[in-house]
């Protein structure tokens, strides 16, 4: 194991993916001669040149468009994103373009690319860039959506997303990219799409989360077992497509859920589970499913009203203690 | 592979269905598309067939066993296969027969056990708080689902345990703690109070006479109805009947009078299609073709199999349509299609003799005609008493589709027809 940021974890497998097929290239605003708004392919320029290393116009449209069409062309495109904040002009290549290819092709051209850059929010970065855009790529069929909260899974997801015949939505988190983590030192490393993992194991209640979430969840269960009480952490990892045994496993197994995300509430992701749940594991539900999310109301750019409306260790807490009756 | 046996809906308003017959048995070998069993639904008897192959291990519902739509009532898999996991259902019991042996045990111990009950309870446990605490100020136990399972399985009535969660709701550890304080009494106690046999018999109610409470209440309910009545003289028409009768005697056909009722309603119909119209919430959806369901009575009920495009239909096609129909809704042999989608129905109750009498709509249809026999009458013609064949017709209108004004004349249309039947033919 190697201790390493997140950032480095994913500039690893971006350069692992490139050494190992000549036809992943990088694209998007600064990736070659800045090295990433975030630094995230650093050195890669040096190392593959700028046939690989592509930097784009301010232009989201035009270079996502520019890669579905080199993905067409038998090209495996890693397209970058400064933030998912800026990419809704871009949504039209991911949703009617990328995603229906395939299908509207009747197989005859593979989408094999990848959407990449933060998503959510950082800090103090006010209503238009501090959203979590994960439910608009989830919604449409066709667009798997990724959302790693440690370095090794951000490792390992990349390089299956990169190696995916399908487009892939690979959404990071801004406030992620310096978290440290041990990512398994193997380059060959990859995590398959549409597995969940439980990043914690408790019995009284199950936190079931995403994406940067994990670590508000993870803090939420430290406080709770201070309290006695032993929460699982499930984090999905991939939301589409969605490790739904996992999710009923832990849901049978506590009776009780609480669905964590960063986005706004109204038609979430945690709507999409919660109406899973019920329909395959009513029987086993001791309280109602309740959902801490972002406040439905744009991000507020106040810092004490920002950190009120997005979701807290505490929000969760409170969660847990109304699904366990306390 | 495991294929679980569903009741399968096999009519369009099934919700349940009663088995009347397996045509397998348990060890039978299966291939996908076997007739296995015969199903009562609302309106007839079905066919289910078998979705896979294999072989019929296990039968949950007995013959006479009712099931909802959906339930699992056997299971098709290979010979050896595990299937511990597949839960069935064995819906109201082996029917008829197994019914009759519980009801006198049933009854038996009925005039002893209040008095026995009550000093056992008394010395079981501490006695419960009788715990109508649980939230329930509709009378409905409020509990998790888990809970629900966890009492059910436990033997525990919901009621009498009280609970802890919101607004009283009965939750896991309400469930737990009843068990171990063992407040339970079994959830099968017989009833506290019966009635005298007399007072009453429980008659078991079919499919179909749940499906008829069911369309009636739904129609007087929402349906706002009124009554047209019109006297019809019917003295060209039974002269028209006897030539076409005579004249299509040698093709041993003969044409009823209903069969001329239906003729020149659909004819009528063609010139109101505000009559031949239904309700739909927010419009009204006016057909052109005239599809005639035709009330029949059957032994325990009455089905209105359909005369499809009746206006392009001539009197013998009608004719012939109704009867070969009518003997198959008898047997209960009808087809979902053939009972379902009619414009607009007619009931004709003239054979035993009814003067007059008013039908109920059947939704979503707007109207149904009433029709009475054929009667020697005394009226007025010309300012003499005359005596003439009069028949009575009384249409039931959704007043929410079809005005007094537009039914009027839509049956004088009909009456007019019915008068002169060359009419029909304009």
């Amino acid at each position: 194991m190697a201790v390493m940021t997140y950032r480095e974890a994913l500039n690893e497998a971006l350069r692992e993916e490139m050494e190992r097929d000549p036809d992943v290239f990088l694209m998007g605003e600064e990736v070659a001669e800045y090295d990433g708004a975030y630094k995230v392919s650093k050195g890669l320029l040096d190392e593959f040149g700028d046939k690989r290393i592509v930097d784009s116009p301010i232009s989201e449209l035009g270079f996502t468009g520019l890669g579905v069409g080199a993905a067409m062309a038998g090209l495996r495109p890693v397209i970058e994103f400064m933030t998912f904040n800026f990419a809704f002009l871009a949504i039209d290549q991911v949703i009617n373009h990328a995603a229906k290819m395939h299908y509207m092709s009747e197989g005859q051209f593979p989408m094999p690319i990848v959407f990449r850059g933060p998503t959510g929010a950082a800090l103090q970065l006010s209503a238009q860039h501090s959203q979590a855009c994960e439910t608009y790529y989830s919604h449409a069929p066709g667009c798997k959506v990724v959302t790693p909260g440690t370095p090794a899974d951000a490792k390992g997801l990349l390089k299956a997303a990169i190696r995916d015949n399908d487009p892939v939505a690979f959404m990071e988190g801004e406030l992620l990219y310096n978290f440290k983590g041990e990512v398994p030192e193997d380059d060959d490393f990859v995590i398959p799409l549409g597995v969940a993992d439980l990043k914690r194991e408790g019995g009284d209640v199950s936190i079931v989360t995403h994406g940067k979430m994990i670590h508000v969840a993870l803090q939420a269960a430290g406080k709770l077992e201070k309290d006695g009480i032993q929460a699982d952490v499930l984090d999905l990892r991939t939301i589409r497509p969605l490790d739904m045994d996992a999710i009923l496993e832990t849901a049978k197994k506590t009776n009780r859920v609480v669905y964590l995300e960063e986005g706004w509430p109204y038609a979430g992701t945690g709507a999409q589970i919660v109406s899973m749940i019920q329909e395959e594991a009513f029987d086993y539900l001791d309280a109602p499913i309740l959902r801490v999310t972002q406040a439905d109301i744009p991000m507020p750019y106040a810092k004490n009203l920002e950190m009120m409306a997005k979701p807290s260790a505490d929000h969760v807490v409170e969660a847990v203690n109304k699904v366990l009756y306390r | 592979m495991i294929t679980k046996v569903h009741m399968e809906a096999l009519s369009p308003t099934m919700e349940e269905g009663q088995l009347v017959q397996w045509l397998k048995s348990e060890g039978d070998e299966i291939a996908n598309g076997d007739v296995l069993a015969e199903i009562e639904t609302d309106k007839a008897t079905m066919e289910l067939v078998a979705r896979g192959d294999g072989v019929l291990r296990k039968i949950f519902l007995g013959e006479g066993g009712t099931a909802e739509v959906g339930a699992v009532i056997g299971v098709i898999a290979g010979a050896d296969e595990d299937i511990s996991d597949v839960e069935g259902t064995s819906g109201g019991g082996g029917g008829a027969a197994a019914a009759a042996e519980e009801a006198p045990a049933a009854a038996a111990p009925k005039e002893e056990q209040p008095a026995a009950e009550k000093p056992a309870a008394a010395e079981a446990a501490p006695e419960p708080a009788p715990a109508a605490a649980s939230g329930s100020d509709d009378g409905r136990v409020k509990a998790s689902p888990l809970a629900r399972r966890l009492a059910e399985e436990a033997g525990i009535e919901l009621s009498r345990i009280s609970g802890s969660g919101p607004g009283g709701r009965v939750v896991k550890r309400d469930v737990e703690k009843a068990k171990e304080e063992g407040v339970a009494t079994p959830s099968r106690s017989a009833p506290a109070w019966t009635p005298d046999e007399a007072e009453y018999e429980d008659v078991p109610i079919s499919q179909m006479r749940k499906a008829i409470a069911k369309r009636l209440v739904q129609s007087i309910g929402p349906i706002p109805t009124f009554y047209l009545t019109i006297d019809v003289d019917m003295g060209r028409a039974i002269e028209a009947r006897a030539s076409m009768n005579a004249s299509l005697k040698d093709e041993g056909v003969k044409i009823s009078f209903n069969d001329i009722v239906l003729k020149a309603t659909a004819a009528a119909l063609r010139q109101h299609p505000n009559c031949n119209a239904q309700w739909q919430d927010d419009h009204i959806r006016r057909y052109n073709a005239v599809h005639l369901g035709v009330a029949v009575a059957i032994d325990d009920g009455l089905i209105t199999p359909i005369v499809r495009n009746a206006h392009r239909k001539g009197l013998v096609q009608i004719g012939e349509e109704v009867k070969e129909m009518a003997g198959r809704a008898r047997e209960k042999k009808l087809k979902p299609e053939e009972y379902t989608g009619a414009t607009f129905s007619v009931s004709n109750l003239g054979m035993f003799g009814i003067h007059e009498f008013t039908a109920i709509i059947n939704p979503p249809e707007a109207g149904i005609l009433a029709v009475g026999g054929i009667e020697e009458t005394p009226v007025v013609v010309d300012g003499e008493v005359v005596v003439r064949p009069r028949m009575r017709i009384t249409m039931s209108c959704d007043h929410r589709v079809i005005d007094g004004a537009q039914g009027s004349r839509f049956l004088q249309t009909l009456k007019t027809m019915l008068e002169e039947p060359a009419a029909i033919l304009l």
